[in-house]
Formats: C-alpha cells, structure tokens, sequence
C-alpha cells in the first residue's frame, strides 16, 4: 500500500523524534502518501499509514480530518488554494475567485472535466502583504491580478 | 528601519551562512561555546531588553524562559512556534526566508539557557519555500559545526528539526502546537501545569515566537541596554509590522516601538488616491478594531495601542478606507474563527457558528433587529469561558465592530444591503 520510496521518505521524519515517538511523523506520512496517490487520502491509505507507525487507525482518522490540507475527495493534478480572508478580501480576492469559477468553468471544492485544476477557498495563508494570493503545490502567487491568473492557467499543464 | 530580524533582507543571498556571519551573526553562540558567556548573563540582558513574545501575547521573554526548571533531569525542549496564520500576520514567513539562521541562533542559545538539548521548528505547513530555506540554513548550520552533539567539546549538544503542520490555525495555541508535534489533533490542553513544567511528551519546554528567537542574538551582542533604547519604556525594542489592507505599499516594517502610526501608514505609501482612512486592526483579526480618528492618535508599541482601546498583538496592522462595508468585514472574519474553532469547548464550537450565521442571514438581508443584541449575546457567552485564547479571538472583534459601527450593521437589517455603495 505504501511504496519503498515513501516509506524511506517517511523515516527520515520518524528519525526526528525520540524513540517509541514516531506517531509524530503522521502528518508528514499522510502527506506523504497523500501527494503519492495524486492530492487525495483512502481509508485504506489511513489504515496504511496507522500500521506502519504502530497507532490505532482512529488517531491516525482523527489527524487526518482534523487538519486542512488532507483531501477526502478525488482533486485535480493541480489544486488552486485562494485566501478569501481579510487583506485579500479588501484587495479584491472574491472578484478574482468568481472570474477563476467562471474561467475554469467550476465552483470552489470542483474539480475541473479534464482533472486538471480544482480551487479551494482557504482562510489566510499568511502573505497578506501580496494580497490578494493563492497557493498551487509548494508555491505562492501573489499580487493577483485576472492577466496574472490567465498565465498561471496557461503554465499548468 | 530593519535593525534586527529584517537586516540582511536586502543583500544578496539573504539566507545564507555567509551573509549571516558578515553581519556578526553566530557570535554570542560562538562565545557560549567557548564558555565565555553564563546563562544567568543572558537571562539578565534578555530581561533588561524589554523583549515581549512577538507571537501576540507579548509576555517577558526573559522571564518565561527563568520559568524553566534547568537544574532538573531528564530531556528539555525549545519550541519555536512559526506556526503564523493570524489573519493580517505575515511577518515571520519574511524572517524564515531572509533570516533563518537568526532563528537557529536564537534557539541554540534557548536551549544552552534552559539547558534542552533538542529543539523544534514548527512551520506552517503551507510555507514551503520558508520550510526549504530553513531546512537549507539548517544544513549549513551542522556542516559548519555549530549545531550537534558535544559541539566543539564544550558538553554543549544542541539538536534541531523542523516539524511541518498540515492546515489548523489553532495549533498557533502553544499547547495545541505541542498536541501536534505529538501526532494528534491540535487541540490546546488545560493550564496549568504550563509547558515549562509538562510540555512536550510530558517534559519540560518553552515555546516562542519566530521573531522572538530571531530578536535574541543581536540583543545580546549588542546589550539589553541598546535594545530597550530602539523603543520606549514597556515597549522595548524594534518589531515586524504587517502593514495590509488599503494601502499604496503593502509590506513588513521592522520600526521602533513607539513609532506613531502615522508614520506607518505613511511608509506603507498611505492610502490610495481620493480614499479616506476609515479603520484599523492593529494587531491581526483578533485584536479589536479602531475607528480612523483614535488610530490615528495611537503610537505602535504596547500600553498606547492599549490606550487607544486595542492590542499591538503581533503586529499586524490591517487598513480600510471608506469603501469598506463593515457588516462583511466581520462576518468574513467570523467565517474564519468558526473554521477554525478546533470544536473542543461548547461555547467556542457553537457560539463561532452562531455568530457566523446570525452575520450571514444580516448580509442575505434577513437579518432581524434584534440579531445585534444576539450577537453581543453570544460573544459575551464565549468570552472567558473556553480552555483557550481562541475564544476571545473569536469574541473581541464582534464586540468591537459593533460598538464602532453600529450605525452600519443597523442600516444593514432595515435595508438588506450595505451602506457603503462598493465596497473593495
């Protein structure tokens, strides 16, 4: 269920921890295996991980919905994380978030027909000195602008 | 301008080792390596400093790290708590980017005061360029022998690693923070027993701020004296402050406490053409907002923005000009205490709900005339009643919003629409 690969990736984490402590690694391994089986989780995958750092599968559920950034549902290759919160908000993030809907021809938490892009409404994520911003994978745009959305769009493949 | 965290933001490779020594960095650690500079030195210069948490709740740092039990047996943790997701906060993302090494020093020396040979970064999960340049700093840090077992023979070990969150705005919570390093839900623990005495594990450990950490070195190569001097009495010291919203220039400001608001707002480029002042947050969501005309009279340190009837919390000042429709303002920010309530104490759980509902029938244009006594209804129930901060956070700009613009929420229930013609 879980690979060699993300497995050595995973002990690298457990290492950073005493010993007997590697439940600490489960947010990093559910990422892990998360971003290994294309941006979303499985129950399977939960009980995966619980099994591989030796926790209860219901701890490892509790983690696994409590924080933001696990994903439940199927999500595109490319997942548009737009902060609507305050900076962004009075710079004009709903506009810019209404014109990426209407672009991509999808509402926030959709995933687009070709499985390319989904957009997810986040609260802030904070770089509020270049609001308005989104996160795609590791990066952030900021200083959004609707031409600067149109070339990030062009630039995911 | 950009004394202390911010100074090197400007040179070539800012992160680096090199650019961080050029510039005196490593110094104090080097000194207490060779053993030429005691705890209870640091400690005393810490305290003569001023230095207040820069995470918000602007505690005495020299004093919270005194609290450690030193002499005690067994494992020790330093915590640093880079966690930053308060909305209008962003200032600890440019020190991890621009200063990571800052941060290394000033947990190193954490650790030789309190004598915890281990220590965490906890960052955000989202910042992941900061985490990429923080893990770099860190690499540069080991090879050049300043961090690890025995360093230099001096009995001196000191072991750090980052930890990534995954999205929960609350584990910014010191005891939420620890529960996620732990592997569980971020969801704070009753105090006391404080961190200092079981923190992480079970042991003791004393969390701060990235920009606490990042203060450190330079007050003690520089003296407590000098960094006191920077600010004003209470205030001591420089500090980041995010300055967003409707401005010109949007950035981090690294100013002397003290400095008067104005000013600020005038290195943030001041407004845009035809626009006035019309309110702001001082100190990120949670601390109350203030109309334009008692801003304008504050100064940015401590007891003045207290004066003034707000918080200088971490610094992040938050500006709306006269397009601004108040009624959405607070309900967006309601919408975020209500995500983010991590739904262990009843009055937060429900009470966020409730308010983030009764603001969204006002905005349908729903909203009934008794809806604004609900509100502060509410609030009030939420208020001193929860394990945790989070639950005043939820509370104050409620209740502030209200009481300075209550004439806007009123005309929102009557009419079904906003005052303010456009609003953005």
């Amino acid at each position: 269920m879980i690979s060699d690969q993300a497995k050595k990736e995973i002990d690298i984490w457990v290492a950073k921890y005493p010993a007997g402590r590697q439940s600490s690694a489960v947010m990093e391994a559910l990422k892990i295996v998360q971003t290994e089986n294309g941006g979303s989780l499985t129950g399977d995958l939960i009980k995966a991980v619980a099994d591989y750092l030796d926790m209860p599968r219901i701890s490892v559920q509790e983690v696994a919905t409590f924080y933001e950034n696990y994903n439940h549902k199927p999500v595109g290759k490319h997942v548009i994380r737009f902060c609507h919160n305050i900076s962004c908000m009075l710079n004009g993030a709903d506009d810019l978030i209404s014109y990426l809907e209407t672009k991509l021809g999808v509402k926030t938490g959709e995933v687009s027909k070709d499985d390319l892009v989904s957009v997810k409404k986040v609260e802030c994520l904070g770089a509020c000195v270049g609001a308005p911003m989104c996160q795609i994978g590791d990066k952030y745009y900021e200083n959004l602008t609707e031409q600067s959305i149109d070339e990030i769009l062009d630039s995911l493949k | 301008m950009n004394k202390v965290c911010l100074k090197n933001t400007n040179k070539d490779n800012p992160s680096s080792l090199m650019t961080y020594e050029s510039s005196g960095g490593y110094k104090v650690w080097r000194k207490i390596i060779k053993g030429e500079l005691s705890h209870g030195k640091i400690l005393d210069e810490l305290k003569t400093s001023g230095l207040r948490g820069r995470g918000g709740a602007g505690f005495p740092t020299g004093l919270k790290w005194s609290f450690m039990p030193r002499n005690q047996e067994g494992q020790k943790y330093v915590v640093c708590n880079s966690d930053e997701g308060e909305p209008g906060t962003c200032k600890d993302r440019d020190i991890l980017r621009f200063n990571p090494h800052a941060v290394i020093e000033g947990m190193a020396i954490a650790g030789y005061v309190m004598n915890a040979s281990v220590g965490y970064n906890y960052i955000r999960g989202e910042f992941m360029e900061p985490y990429y340049r923080f893990e770099e700093a860190l690499n540069e840090a080991y090879s050049a022998g300043l961090l690890g077992e025995d360093i230099n023979d001096s009995k001196i070990t000191f072991n750090l690693y980052t930890h990534l969150g995954a999205g929960a705005y609350i584990c910014g919570e010191e005891t939420a923070l620890l529960e996620s390093i732990e592997g569980k839900k971020g969801q704070p623990r009753f105090k006391p027993p404080f961190p200092a005495n079981v923190g992480l594990y079970g042991k003791p450990t004393t969390v701060n701020n990235t920009e606490s950490f990042a203060s450190v070195p330079d007050i003690l190569a520089n003296g407590g004296q000098w960094f006191a001097d920077l600010g004003v009495p209470n205030s001591g010291g420089c500090k980041l402050f995010s300055v967003t919203g409707h401005v010109n220039n949007p950035a981090n400001f690294e100013i002397p406490m003290g400095t008067p608001f104005s000013d600020l707002l005038e290195m943030a480029g001041g407004l845009r053409e035809g626009r006035k002042l019309k309110a702001v947050i001082p100190g990120g969501s949670s601390t109350p907002i203030l109309p334009a005309k008692a801003a304008l009279k504050m100064n940015m340190d401590y007891d003045s923005i207290d004066k003034a009837g707000s918080m200088l919390g971490a610094g992040s000042v938050i500006i709306m000009d006269d397009t601004t429709c108040m009624v959405k303002a607070l309900t967006r920010l309601a919408h975020f205490y209500y995500d983010e309530s991590c739904g262990q104490c009843t009055p937060c759980r429900e009470g966020t709900g409730w308010i983030y509902r009764v603001l969204k029938r006002i905005m349908d244009g729903h909203g009934k005339n008794e809806d604004l006594n609900l509100l502060l209804s509410v609030q009030d129930k939420i208020n001193g009643n929860t394990i945790c901060a989070l639950g005043e956070a939820a509370a104050m700009p409620v209740k502030s919003f209200i009481r300075h613009f209550r004439k806007e929420f009123e005309y929102y229930i009557k009419n079904g629409k906003s005052m303010v013609a456009k609003d953005g």
